[in-house]
This record gives C-alpha cells, structure tokens and sequence, in this order.
C-alpha cells in the first residue's frame, strides 16, 4: 500500500491526519464526559468551571444499584461504624439505603430494566435478523412475483416516524392485553428492523455467486443444506453487520418504550432520564446508569468490528 | 458404466425457446463436448443434464432412468462451474471433501478419498490452504478435484478453463485429457472454444440457437461440415465462403467466384454430382478452409492468376489475402512463400477439400470429389 507520494501528498496526507484526530475528539467528548461523571464525587459533577482532575469513586455505581432515602441528620457513630463501606460513602452523600423489614438492601429499579433491555434487544435482534435473512434469501434466489411491490412495501413500513403510530399502537396493545410485556416490545422491534434486515440482508446475499450453492446441489445436498453450509458462513458479515444496526436501534428505541411500558418490562432509555425528576437530580447516578447503558453496544460492536469493517467494503472489489 | 440420453428435449425462457428438439445419446466413458457460441442453449442443456435446470418437455435418461424429476443432489453427477465456485471459507481440503460429507462416509475414508484425488490432481502440498490463496489453475484442479472425489456417474464442465489465461488454457487442456483417459467417467463438456472442442472430445456436439447442428468426431465436424454454420465455426482462421456459379469448359468444370469470368478449375465430375444434388447456380455456395487453397508462384496448369492483398505471417505458417473478383480467399502458405502484399501469385482450389453448400438452407450438398 505504499505507493510513491509527492511532498505536498505527504503534506496533506498530515493534514488529514491531524484532522481525523480532531473530529475523533470531538466525537469522544461527551463519552468521556459521562464515564468521568460517573465516576464523580456528587459535589464536582456540576461545579463551574467543569472539574477535570478528580479522584475517582464508586459511590455513583452503589447509589444507581439501591433504593435510598435522605438523611435528615448525620447517621450515629455506632450506626456509621457498623456499615459496609459502601454503604458508608451514601452516608457521607447525605442518603441512606433503604432496607426491608428483614433487613435486606432494596434494590433499585436499574438492574431490572437493564436486563429488559437486554432481553428486548438481544430477542428481537435474533428475530429480525433470522427472518431477515431467510426472506432475503427468498428474494435474492428465486422468482418472487411482484418481487419489486413486495420489497417496497416491506421499507415502506420505515417510512412513518414512529411516533405517529404509536398512539394507535398503544390502543391496540391494550385490547390483546401486550402492553408493558417483554413480548410486545419485542414483537414491535422485530416488525421495526425487519423490513431494514431484509433489505440489508439482500443487499449481502445478492453479492454471493449463485454457484456456490449450484455446486453444493449439484454435490448431494438439499437446498436447505446448501443454506446453511454456504450461503450463512459466505453471509456472516452481513449478518453481523446487520445484528449490531438491529441491536443498536432496539437497544437506544425511546419513544414506544416510553409509552408501552411503565413497570414490568420497561426498559432502561425511558428510566434513566424518570431518574431526573426524582428528589434532587443527581447526575452522578445518571451518569453511572448511561456509562454501564453504553457498555453492551460497545462491546458488541467490538467483538463484530472486523465483520463490520469488511461490510463496510463489501462488494466494492470484483474478484 | 455410465451412458446418458436426452430425447426432444425443449426448454423455453418465458417466450423465447432456448433448446429445440434436443436429442443425443452419449456412451459410457465418453467424453462429449458442446460447442456453439453464446447463447445457444449449450449451457442450458449442461445445467438440465445436472438438474439446476427444469426442461420443459422431453427426457434426460442417466443409465435408461428419466432423472428430469429427480433433484440435483440426487442425481450422483458432478459439475465443474467456470467460477471454479470453490467455497472461500472452507480450505482446499475440506472444499474437496465436501461432497462426501454429504455422503456421511466415516472420517478415515474422506481422508483417505480426498489425499488420493489430490495426488493426482498433484495438489497434496495445497490442502491446507484457502482458495484466496491459489492461482487460477490450482483453484480448478481443486474444483475439478471436488468433482471427482465422490466418483460420480457423469462429470459436467461448464466453460471450466474459460477464465484462466491463455498459456494456462493450454496446459489444463492438457490436464484434463490426461485425467480423463486415466479417471475415465462419462464426461459433458460446455466450451465456445473450437481449439479446446478439438483437442479434448471423443464426439464434438454442435449446438446453434438452440439447435443442434452436427454431432461427430473432430476431424468429421472438420472434414465433413454438416452445413455452413458448422463449417464456419469449426477451424480457424475460418473456412472460405463464396458464392460460386458452375459451368462446363474444354473438359473440365469452371467454378466462377466473385463475379470474375475466369473460374477455378474442378474435375468433370462435377456438374453431374452438383445436379444429382438437385443444385442450382445462384443457389450455390463454395467452402475451402485456407489450407485447401493452393498457391504456385508461377503461372501453372490449373492454376489461376490473383493478387496476394494482405499477409498475416504467423511464424509456423502464413495467412495470405487472395483477390479473386470483388471477394477475398485466405490460403495458408509456408511462411515467407509469398514475399510481399500486392505479389502476382497463381491459385487453385484442391478439389478434394472443397465442400459445396445449398446458400439457402445452410446445408451440405455432401458433395466430395
């Protein structure tokens, strides 16, 4: 890849360079804003100037995880001494942790939503990934009629903001008892990314030569064989490419979240902002609950990187 | 032991009829090649033989059974695709062994299966790695290798050398008959090259439109053209075609082309053939490949005065431009034997290498003197 350059080439080239790092700086800001916020003293969370040096502590985490109350007194000597020491840092917050009858810390509502996230998410990911890629196959490999009127209609469901359909939704949701189940947020973003995996899907089967399954029919297998054996292991890019846009537009989805679910299934992108308007808002804990929000995406996308970057430049070299 | 028949095989893409009337029977052992251009249903009909293609009506028979209803994975034939298709995410090896997977043969014996197809195809040393990593003629000897690891009934090339580089082309041809004469399977083989059509089949089938044309050996496709498309196709550079008007002088006849009044000479004999042929002036055509074109550098008996016009020097022989009327003849000379363009030379047709066509119908009058 190291082909002759000019100076001024050269020159610009460093140009760009310095420029790359700049925008990536840009875009990295907010995020190191949130990990730093959480892991905040509340005091320096919204201190002007903004504090950039700080020691760093976990009191943020313990607080997202447990119900806690507001002192109205210092805690007694023999009450703070007895206390783990993670309970203490709430103590030296002005809170205390909410205990049962039994004496048991109360949990907070996050973990909760967190994993209905993740069920959410992960579920409806496979779903419309699944089905996605069987009906891009369908489309890709055979003489569908109306193959064009279908495809459209399938994006045209992209088409309205969501939201206008969320009122209409919501009532019927209601009739067939779906409402704040993990099942209709489930249903509803499998039917969201579906009509995107399909065409995305498509856009990645398209690009497999029809051979390799003629030869593997040809070869004593079915089919279904070929399908599996051939065309998914040919397709796990766009499969994987596919998975993290899925996964990521379920993971972030706020507005249908908002509205369908209130306790039982709801998700973290509606609670972490209700967190706000409760008592004083402490941003330290909101920060904590978006900094572990943003870490499943992150890793995912991580562990699909080199899927990605040979998605991004899929079909762009002929062999 | 494996023999396979098509009879009237049809097959239509929406209006258009790709096959017409197919019929061809191919013995076991034999190694069959189908040759046309384009577009003429060649590939088509490999594709129905292998069961990627439904045939509209008809029969494909593999050892006296119909197969055009059974499915392709059932019909134990190999396919080798011009693509070479091999599978970029499996090795060499496990593309080879591929097909025997689905034969659920134990794991010793795929082994076994597949390091022996590799010794003779000589890619043992090529096992491990991915096809990205191969050249061209490694990746068909893999594909090729793949065909015939499960000993099938009958291998099926489509195009298969037709991607590689010319030099390359050579040496797989060669490749390919020396494994067909050791492997020894029924074999089809789709190319629109006539080189390659020549040096590797048994039987050369020539398709055109969807029609076959002629079906025979090489050298009776070569010698014997069934009709004009035949003759044009088969041989290079191609047989010269003219219109020709015969007449009867001084004992011998005259075969007047290109509008000019001095004929070629031919024997007697001629004008009773052409007439028992029920040919007529006007409607009658002359083919003679190059090489049955003589040329004398001084005037002689039989011989006729023409201009040489072009000179292609080709190193083992010359491709010389003769004037003859308003119509150009190519003969082959020894190279250098005619010194320059614009050279007087003397010509005469062999008749025995002349063939005589209806230009009506295209068809041999199957006249040989």
């Amino acid at each position: 890849m190291a082909a002759v350059q000019t100076r001024s080439e050269r020159a610009l080239n460093r140009i760009a360079i310095a420029a790359v790092l700049v925008i990536t700086l840009i875009f990295l800001a907010p995020i190191y804003w949130i990990t730093a916020t959480a892991f905040k003293p509340r005091n320096l969370a919204t201190t002007i100037p903004p504090t950039v040096l700080f020691e760093p502590e976990i009191s943020p985490f313990v607080k997202l995880f447990t119900k806690r109350s507001q002192l109205r007194e210092a805690p007694a000597p023999e009450e703070y001494a007895a206390a783990p020491w993670w309970e203490r840092m709430v103590f030296d917050g002005g809170e205390k942790i909410v205990r049962s009858g039994r004496g048991e810390v109360q949990p907070s509502g996050y973990p909760n939503r967190f994993m209905n996230s993740l069920i959410v998410a992960i579920t409806s990911t496979v779903l419309a990934v699944g089905m996605g890629t069987f009906t891009a196959y369908g489309f890709s490999r055979f003489r569908v009629k109306g193959e064009a009127d279908l495809l459209f209609f399938i994006l045209s469901t992209r088409m309205l903001p969501p939201v206008v359909v969320a009122i209409p939704m919501f009532l019927m949701y209601r009739v067939v008892g779906l409402n704040d189940t993990h099942w209709g947020l489930i249903i509803l973003y499998t039917a969201f990314n579906l009509s995107f995996s399909v065409w995305l899907m498509k856009g990645f089967i398209d690009e497999i030569p029809k051979e390799y399954e003629e030869a593997a029919l040809v070869d004593g297998y079915t089919r279904m064989q070929a399908f599996f054996k051939i065309v998914i292991p040919e397709a796990a890019t766009g499969i994987a490419a596919t998975a993290v846009f899925c996964f990521i537009t379920a993971w972030n989805e706020y507005a249908f979240a908002l509205i369908m679910t209130n306790r039982r299934a709801q998700t973290a992108p509606p609670f972490i902002p209700s967190q706000v308007g409760s008592g004083l808002p402490d941003w330290t804990v909101i920060a904590a609950g978006t900094f572990l929000f943003l870490l499943p995406v992150a890793i995912f996308t991580f562990l699909l990187r080199n899927h990605l970057l040979r998605g991004m430049s899929f079909g762009a070299i002929r062999k | 032991m494996t023999q396979i028949e098509l009879r009237g095989i049809q097959k239509y893409f929406g209006a258009v009829q790709v096959i017409k009337d197919l019929n061809l029977a191919i013995a076991d052992n034999e190694f069959i090649v189908l040759l046309g251009q384009s577009g003429c249903g060649k590939t088509t009909t490999l594709r129905a033989v292998a069961g990627l293609e439904t045939i509209d009506e008809g029969d494909i028979l593999i050892d006296g059974q119909p197969v055009q209803h059974i499915k392709a994975s059932d019909r134990d034939i190999a396919m080798v695709f011009q693509s070479f298709s091999l599978y970029p995410h499996m090795t060499v090896y496990e593309n080879i062994a591929f097909p025997l997977r689905a034969t659920r043969m134990g794991r010793n014996d795929v082994d076994t299966s597949v390091r022996e197809i590799a010794g003779v195809l000589r890619i043992t040393g090529l096992l491990a790695r991915k096809p990205s990593a191969l050249s061209g003629g490694d990746m068909q000897r893999v594909a090729i290798g793949r065909a015939l690891v499960r000993r099938p009934k009958a291998m099926l090339m489509d195009e298969p050398i037709g991607a590689l580089d010319a030099k390359l082309r050579e040496e797989m041809r060669a490749e390919i008959k020396r494994l067909h004469i050791k492997q020894g399977s029924t074999t089809i083989y789709v190319t629109h090259d006539q080189v390659e059509a020549m040096s590797l089949a048994d039987r050369i089938v020539i398709m055109h439109e969807g029609i076959l044309q002629q079906v025979g050996s090489p050298d009776e496709v070569y010698s014997h053209p069934a009709n004009m498309f035949v003759a044009q196709f088969v041989g290079s550079p191609v047989m010269n075609m003219a219109q020709a008007i015969v007449s009867e002088t001084g004992g011998h006849a005259s075969v007047q082309v290109g509008g000019q009044a001095k004929g070629f000479e031919f024997p007697a004999a001629l004008a009773n053939r052409l007439s028992d042929a029920r040919a007529e002036n006007g409607k009658l055509t002359l083919g003679v490949r190059p090489e049955g074109v003589l040329i004398s550098r001084q005037a002689r008996e039989g011989f006729m005065p023409v201009e040489a016009h072009i000179i292609e020097p080709l190193g083992s022989h010359d491709i010389v431009d003769l004037k003859v009327g308003d119509q150009m003849i190519r003969a082959r000379t020894k190279s250098g034997f005619v010194p320059g363009a614009g050279e007087a030379v003397w010509a005469r047709i062999d008749p025995v290498q002349a063939h005589f066509f209806n230009t009506a119908t295209g068809s041999s009058l199957g006249i040989r003197l």
